[in-house]
């Protein structure tokens, strides 16, 4: 035990030593959450939106106004026909059209025994995110304004369509009341904020270790150690046991700034955060002290932990794209993903307010998954010691 | 600047490059990788929403209802569930992402043509999905409720009349919606993110590699032997960034050719403007290499400083996966010195619009007012440092 000891503490004396990394190791963190706290943000609201209104009747113009009411959409520009559109889109100053052919105002006034009216929505699809959002929002608009022209004859019976008739909500229909539970105002904040959190430890309690081990190797002083009357456990454990209180420093900071400086409810218990996130640092520093066997210098300990284990694990994890969207096979290699569960701990706890009842088969998964790496990574390690 | 001392320094660079292997494949693989998660596994076209049915009703209308939802495609049925259930339970435990919940009225509401509220609770934790599903329902509930309305027309024998019956079946849309999206009809992730990409992985290549490559020098000692040897600072610093130039082109090139080949996505614009504007956003990326160089002292050190500047702000700040106008203005401000937001508007344009360079003057000015600021701070440091 007291060699153990003597480990952490020349851990902790290095550390003070490379004054340098102590900012980086817990200014870094806050740094990127707050970038990305910030900068995640994928809620679209005002889209820069062209107007092409050939019709310029009241119809037509009720009809802008539904779309510049929304808030979704706002008007940057009309021009007389759609031909003129293209500069627009070309040079990004807009990123939808809204076409309103001449004859959509009769159209409507025909009601449904005529001809449907017709709207045309033209959207700029470099960025395929922004426009399949913008393009759910306008077939909303329309489905809402169409139930509304379908409605009106049946119940103001035969009369012709007068002006009042795009004020008429008619009683009838079936409305839809959505109840959003714990995020009811679609913040897509609250979604991204939990997962910057995930990922921020990865980067300290993962990186730094197989940085700290390699560096070893890389100085020559690995082999000093050795030679010394220390087990090999003793040894690891003492590495990895500082970035533990830096990684559980970090959190604590980062939920701090989650919790006041963004917003995100906390609704769970801090206390099983930190137990929870104790049990997905058992991962990340497996990980780690796997990857600095297979590497032999800091650039390629730095290279393989970012590129070849932390981008293809967040992406995998449903920290950022949704796993139910994922093609099946793909599914089924998640599940090895450590990530993935501290995915769902961290989002239960913090926004739906879950307790050990709903999350236990992630800590679970994590428990195993995390005890595994740990071990595997020892064994290399001590086999590249002899 | 004597053209043989850089090259002598540019040899000496790629050797050592070629030496790390290992780095050199992630470097290459990397943007192949990316690519086809990106491709195969990454979008946001949200199906198989879990969605559960409370229908106190039971009637033929609110079983209409339910099937509207199941047959839309959208959404999979995991549970009917009993009135008066755990709903909480259900969502907490991810079981269900959605549940609708049919109201006892629902059918005599619908029939006496009253107002018929049904609630439809959704898991809000992931919101971008959260907003595609409220999309989703609102649409399907209004398509219902058009048939529901159209088959009161016909059965008071309203307005229009003629038709018969047989049209009232075929749903008409009241409203004829014809969305249309250019430059990338299939809203294809891939489409748009091989310019992102290409504009991530080339400051990564750029600003990592040539960083590292000098901070080594430093850490290891041979700075100085190569100091005091008849190198000026300029042959030195042009000798080493030009391998890293050279393999980011070749990432580039690896990019495109990957893209094309697994995706289809082609370059609609001419090859010159591409590789024009490429050079100049390498320029500035090399240079500020070189500036973080010029402060770090130890690699994991450039490692972090680099990420920060870099890496971070290129996926972050230039649009590339979080629109730019959807920032906090301060944020947004903060953009305007990120060179990625240029480079990538330009790549977007020449790539998948087919333009040339004309409408992106303004763009490839900052791009160019970059590579000049952060060169000459990093010649005036590295250079000063010498002396």
């Amino acid at each position: 035990m007291y060699g153990l000891w003597r480990v952490i503490v020349k851990e902790l004396f290095q550390l003070r030593h490379d004054r340098k990394m102590i900012p980086v190791l817990v200014a870094g963190p806050l740094i990127q959450m707050l970038a990305l706290g910030y900068a995640a943000n994928t809620d679209v609201d005002r889209i820069p939106t062209l107007l092409v209104d050939q019709d310029r009747t009241p119809a037509s113009r009720a009809l802008v106004d539904r779309f510049t009411g929304s808030g979704y959409f706002a008007l940057v520009g009309a021009v007389a026909t759609p031909d003129q559109v293209e500069p627009w889109l070309v040079n990004g100053s807009a990123q939808v059209a809204l076409v309103i052919p001449g004859g959509y105002g009769e159209d409507v006034a025909a009601g449904p025994a005529g001809h449907p009216p017709r709207v045309q929505v033209l959207a700029d699809g470099t960025d395929a995110n922004s426009a399949v959002v913008g393009l759910g929002y306008a077939s909303r608009i329309l489905a809402e304004v169409g139930a509304e022209l379908a409605r009106r004859p049946a119940t103001a019976g035969a009369g012709r369509t007068s002006g009042s008739s795009a004020t008429a909500t008619a009683a009838g229909g079936i409305e839809l009341v959505p109840r959003v539970w714990y995020n009811p105002d679609l913040k897509s904040r609250w979604f991204y904020v939990p997962a910057v959190l995930a990922m921020v430890l990865m980067l300290v309690v993962m990186m730094m270790p197989s940085m700290a081990v390699v560096r070893e190797k890389e100085i020559g002083t690995l082999e000093q150690i050795i030679v010394t009357p220390l087990a090999p456990w003793q040894l690891i454990v003492g590495k990895l046991a500082p970035f533990v209180v830096i990684g559980l420093v970090d959190l604590l900071l980062a939920t701090g700034l989650a919790r006041w400086l963004f917003g995100v409810p906390l609704r769970g218990s801090l206390t099983l955060l930190v137990l929870l996130t104790l049990l997905y640092l058992l991962n990340t520093l497996g990980l780690g002290l796997l990857v600095s066997t297979l590497v032999n210098t800091q650039q390629q300990a730095m290279m393989f932990s970012a590129f070849v284990v932390m981008v293809p694990m967040i992406y995998l994890s449903g920290l950022i794209f949704p796993i139910e969207n994922m093609p099946h096979p793909i599914q089924i290699v998640t599940y090895a993903v450590p990530v993935r569960y501290y995915a769902n701990i961290i989002r239960g706890i913090f926004l739906r307010g879950s307790g050990l009842a709903a999350l236990w088969p992630d800590a679970l998964a994590l428990l195993g998954i995390g005890t595994l790496l740990l071990v595997l990574a020892s064994r290399r390690f001590r086999k590249s010691l002899d | 600047m004597r053209p043989n001392k850089v090259r002598a320094v540019a040899v000496k660079e790629f050797r050592q490059a070629a030496r790390d292997p290992l780095t050199l494949a992630m470097l290459l693989g990397l943007p192949t990788m990316m690519l086809l998660l990106y491709g195969y596994a990454l979008n946001f076209d949200v199906r198989h929403i879990r969605l559960a049915i409370e229908d106190r009703d039971k009637t033929a209308a609110s079983r209409d209802l339910g099937a509207a939802f199941v047959n839309s495609g959208y959404f999979d049925l995991v549970a009917d569930l009993p009135a008066g259930a755990d709903l909480e339970r259900l969502t907490e435990r991810r079981q269900a992402q959605a549940i609708l919940v049919i109201p006892e009225t629902y059918g005599r509401d619908v029939a006496a043509g009253r107002t018929a509220r049904v609630q439809l609770v959704i898991d809000g934790a992931d919101a971008n999905t959260a907003t595609t599903v409220l999309g989703y329902a609102s649409a399907i509930t209004a398509q219902v409720d058009v048939e529901v309305g159209r088959s009161h027309l016909v059965r008071s024998g309203g307005a229009g009349g003629g038709g018969g019956a047989g049209r009232t079946s075929a749903p008409l849309a009241p409203i004829d919606y014809e969305p249309r999206v250019w430059y990338n009809p299939e809203l294809k992730s891939t489409q748009f993110l091989v310019p992102g990409l290409i504009g991530f992985i080339l400051m990564l290549i750029a600003v990592l590699s040539t960083a590292l490559s000098v901070v080594r020098e430093k850490e290891r000692g041979t700075m100085e032997q190569l100091r005091v040897s008849s190198l000026s600072a300029g042959e030195l610093l042009v000798g080493k960034t030009i391998p890293y130039l050279s393999i980011s082109l070749a990432a580039t090139a690896i990019i495109l050719l990957a893209a094309r080949v697994l995706f289809g996505v082609v370059v609609r614009g001419s090859y010159l403007d591409l590789f024009a504007v490429t050079l100049l956003y390498l320029v500035g990326a090399l240079g500020l290499g070189l500036l973080v160089s010029s402060v770090a002292e130890s690699q994991a050190m450039a490692f972090q400083l680099g990420a920060a500047t870099s890496m971070l702000p290129s996926i972050l700040l230039s649009g590339f996966i979080f629109p730019i106008r959807a920032m906090p203005v301060a944020v947004r401000a903060l953009t305007y010195a990120v060179p990625a937001r240029y480079f990538l508007v330009v790549l977007r344009g020449v790539i998948l619009k087919g333009a040339g360079l004309a409408p992106y003057l303004a763009d490839l000015a900052f791009l160019l007012v970059y590579a000049l600021v952060v060169l000459g701070l990093a010649f005036a440091r590295l250079t000063r440092k010498e002396v």
